[in-house]
């Protein structure tokens, strides 16, 4: 065991730091809202320009054309969190879309998405889940017929974030309409401006529109849209899946995040005392601490696999599910601080950190589930990792 | 940058496993827990064949001069194997040793401790929190008192006492003024002893290069071996739950089928790695001299205290009434890691600590 970094990641680390110093002035923060707010797509420009997004992705496609290094992808990660600066951007075209594409997509498809899409000028949404297909995506009906020189869609999509802002869509479709569940689909780019979109926000918890059902009516897509061949759009959507998850459950932000809840801690006071004198309180902060150590220096050991090209195993397959608990945990314990300040909401007198930890606390029961509820997680880790059966597929109607 | 343990380190704990496996299958916990000190005793033999005793010693005293992370690896091994034995004491008394500096009484004792020759007792409890109105005191260098807890008080030939001052003291365990009363616990597979101090003579070493260092040290490895033993312990349940799960059958199906019971082992396994994680973690940063140690070795031992009774509790119940039962044994495993969770810090003590050392607290 030897967790030194080598001189290269150390000079990594100070050269990063210090680009991120030199250039605070220029980082957008929370109140420019909007995805393509003109601070945001300049910081990303700078990212972009400095190497400090798209790293590894080809300089033909607007990246860095850099050998993949987890080390240092996670030295950048750190130094955002350190110095609370915006991260790059990392909608699911820069975090799902991209990556497909540099692995699966034509050389033209590459062309005409990757540099817009990094550049934060090109936004996607996914069109995965339907009302009838959650946790069981393959049984997915919405069709694309062969008609011509193109595809004619009809179904729907639902739980499409961004759907409203997004230029594209990457989309699941039923094209072999005779194969098994699995062998039916295929992978489709399309605009979200071709006539036959209808985008219906659906209110969530939050109060707010994070997601969306989107209604395809006879829309016709190109056929050379697609990603992979036909039938192969299962493989090309797994492809994906394993960056969502793996986005999920990043250890530094929930370090960050616990870390925020101690200052609010020692912020808040009932009777002026402070809720950090409160041993009840410190308890629970310190309990969870444990769990955030424990997970990021389980985040080491998977990193230190995948360094050495090893499967991370165990540790690996459970970050989604207990990173995610983990981070709603501390979202409770900072409202349950804040006490009756704590059901706060929207704009309200007396209201805190903007209702980020309301907001936050029910958003994240929403990854709780999303992206493979935590059921689904516990499936996964007795099957894959303890070898317990599998669960039967049901029987299609 | 590496996280996972070396080629030596797996190897080495695969033979600690393999020794134990033959050494210390559940008859032997068996007769243990009966009380069948011969048979305890030869478990410790096996053991030290492997010369496991010093292995945080320097070569010059005849250790192995590695690690607090190989010692957990050792540790983790027999807590999994719910086996006896003083290593964790010795290797206690070992890490107080060494921050003396090297002086000449410091080694010898060192020396003694590391062949076996002196079997050592460790008196930390006092230092952690007081129950049952214990103390110590010296008085012209004579110690009065008792402590409560002493780790392998009956086997020992010399005890290693946590003084109120932060020193060590050093006490023959044979000598007159000194009454052994063997403790029964719940998990009889260790054995912890109350021992009273009549006008002891006593030993208390000097230079140390901070006051207390030794103790504090004592205890931060106390605290991180108790934490891997009951990893080994919590490994062992949940491997026995999984494979029990996948013979018994109800309803036609092995239970293990069960979504309810998959569940039940997936949440036992999603707990029990990053704790892993943690321990290691805080091993090397102990090993390192980082300043970081003191606080992952607090957070280890409250969060294995957590996750060890989730991981005691749903493994037995996955084993239904079974898992209730002596002819099962799985009990030995339930036991000891209750006892691991309360032993040098119960979990809220030792969270309590963890807010202090950071400044979270302001008396």
């Amino acid at each position: 065991m030897d967790l030194r970094l080598s001189s290269e990641h150390q000079a990594f680390r100070a050269h990063v730091a210090s680009l991120l110093e030199s250039h605070r002035h220029l980082a957008p923060t929370a109140t420019d809202r909007g995805l393509k707010h003109p601070k945001r797509l300049a910081w990303q420009a700078f990212l972009l320009r400095e190497g400090l997004a798209a790293r590894t992705v080809p300089e033909a496609y607007g990246g860095r054309g850099e050998a993949p290094d987890i080390l240092k992808s996670r030295i950048l990660s750190e130094e955002f969190a350190r110095t609370g600066l915006a991260p790059p951007l990392a909608g699911q075209g820069i975090s799902m879309l991209v990556p497909t594409l540099l692995e699966l997509g034509t050389p033209e498809q590459r062309q005409a998405y990757i540099g817009p899409t990094l550049r934060g000028e090109m936004v996607w949404c996914q069109g995965y889940s339907e009302p009838g297909s959650g946790s069981d995506l393959a049984s997915l009906t919405t069709r694309a017929v062969a008609d011509g020189d193109d595809y004619v869609i009809n179904g729907q999509k639902i739980w499409t974030s961004t759907a409203m802002q997004a230029d594209m869509i990457f989309c699941l479709v039923r094209t072999e309409a005779d194969a098994p569940a699995h062998q039916g689909i295929s992978y489709l780019l399309f605009s979200m401006k071709t006539p036959g979109i209808e985008i219906r926000p659906l209110v969530d918890m939050t109060g707010t529109a994070n997601f969306n059902e989107v209604f395809f009516t006879d829309v016709r897509v190109p056929r050379r849209q697609i990603v992979g061949k036909p039938g192969e759009g299962w493989k090309v959507a797994n492809a994906t899946l394993t960056h969502e998850r793996g986005m999920l459950g990043d250890p530094s932000a929930s370090r960050a995040r616990l870390m925020r809840v101690a200052e609010i801690m020692q912020r808040e006071t009932v009777d002026g005392r402070s809720l950090m004198e409160d041993p009840v309180f410190r308890d629970r902060l310190v309990a969870l601490q444990a769990r955030v150590y424990a997970m990021q220096a389980n985040g080491l050991r998977v990193m230190s696999a995948q360094l050495k090209g090893e499967s991370p195993g165990m540790a690996g397959l459970i970050i989604k599910l207990e990173g995610c608990e983990l981070n709603h945990e501390i979202a409770r314990l900072a409202i349950d601080a804040m006490g009756e300040l704590g059901i706060l909401y929207d704009d309200s007198p007396h209201l805190r950190d903007d209702g980020d930890w309301q907001q936050k606390y029910m958003y994240d029961l929403g990854l709780i589930i999303g992206g493979g509820t935590a059921q689904i997680q516990k499936n996964i880790i007795s099957e894959r990792g303890l070898g317990m059966p599998r669960e039967p597929k049901s029987a299609k109607a | 940058m590496d996280f996972s343990l070396s080629e030596d380190q797996l190897s080495f704990q695969s033979s600690v496993r393999g020794l134990l496996e033959r050494s210390c299958p559940l008859d032997v916990v068996r007769v243990v827990a009966a009380g069948d000190r011969d048979a305890a005793e030869r478990v410790v033999r096996d053991l030290d064949a492997l010369g496991v005793r010093g292995v945080m010693a320097p070569e010059a005293d005849g250790g192995l001069e590695l690690g607090l992370l190989d010692a957990v690896i050792i540790q983790e091994m027999i807590g999994r194997q719910c086996a006896p034995g003083d290593f964790s004491g010795a290797a206690i008394v070992i890490a107080g040793l060494s921050s003396f500096g090297g002086t000449s009484a410091a080694r010898a004792w060192m020396t003694k401790v590391v062949s076996g020759d002196v079997r050592p007792g460790v008196a930390l409890a006092e230092r952690i929190g007081v129950r049952d109105g214990t103390g110590l005191r010296l008085e012209g260098g004579r110690l009065h008192g008792r402590s409560l807890f002493v780790v392998d008080g009956d086997t020992a030939t010399h005890l290693f006492i946590a003084l109120p001052s932060g020193s060590l003291a050093i006490v023959d365990a044979t000598a007159q003024g000194v009454s052994r009363v063997p403790l029964r616990t719940i998990d009889a597979t260790r054995v912890f002893s109350e021992i009273l101090f009549d006008g002891v003579p006593a030993e208390v070493l000097t230079g140390e290069s901070l006051a207390g260092a030794a103790v504090n040290r004592m205890t931060a490895v106390a605290r991180l071996l108790v934490a891997a033993d009951a990893l080994g312990a919590m490994q062992v349940m949940l491997e026995r739950a999984v494979a029990y799960s996948l013979e018994r059958k109800q309803f036609g199906r092995v239970i293990g089928s069960f979504q309810a019971v998959k569940h039940m082992c997936a949440e036992m396994a999603a707990r029990l790695e990053p704790l892993r994680a943690l321990i290691w973690h805080a091993a090397h940063a102990f090993d390192e001299g980082s300043e970081e140690a003191d606080l992952l070795i607090l957070l280890a031992k409250s969060h294995a205290a957590e996750v060890g009774v989730f991981i005691a509790r749903t493994a037995t119940e996955v084993h239904g009434g079974m898992g209730f039962t002596d002819l099962v044994g799985l009990h030995y495993w339930f036991k000891r890691i209750g006892v691991s969770r309360q032993v040098f810090g119960a979990p809220e003590a030792v969270r309590g600590e963890a807010a202090r050392l950071q400044g979270w607290v302001s008396s």
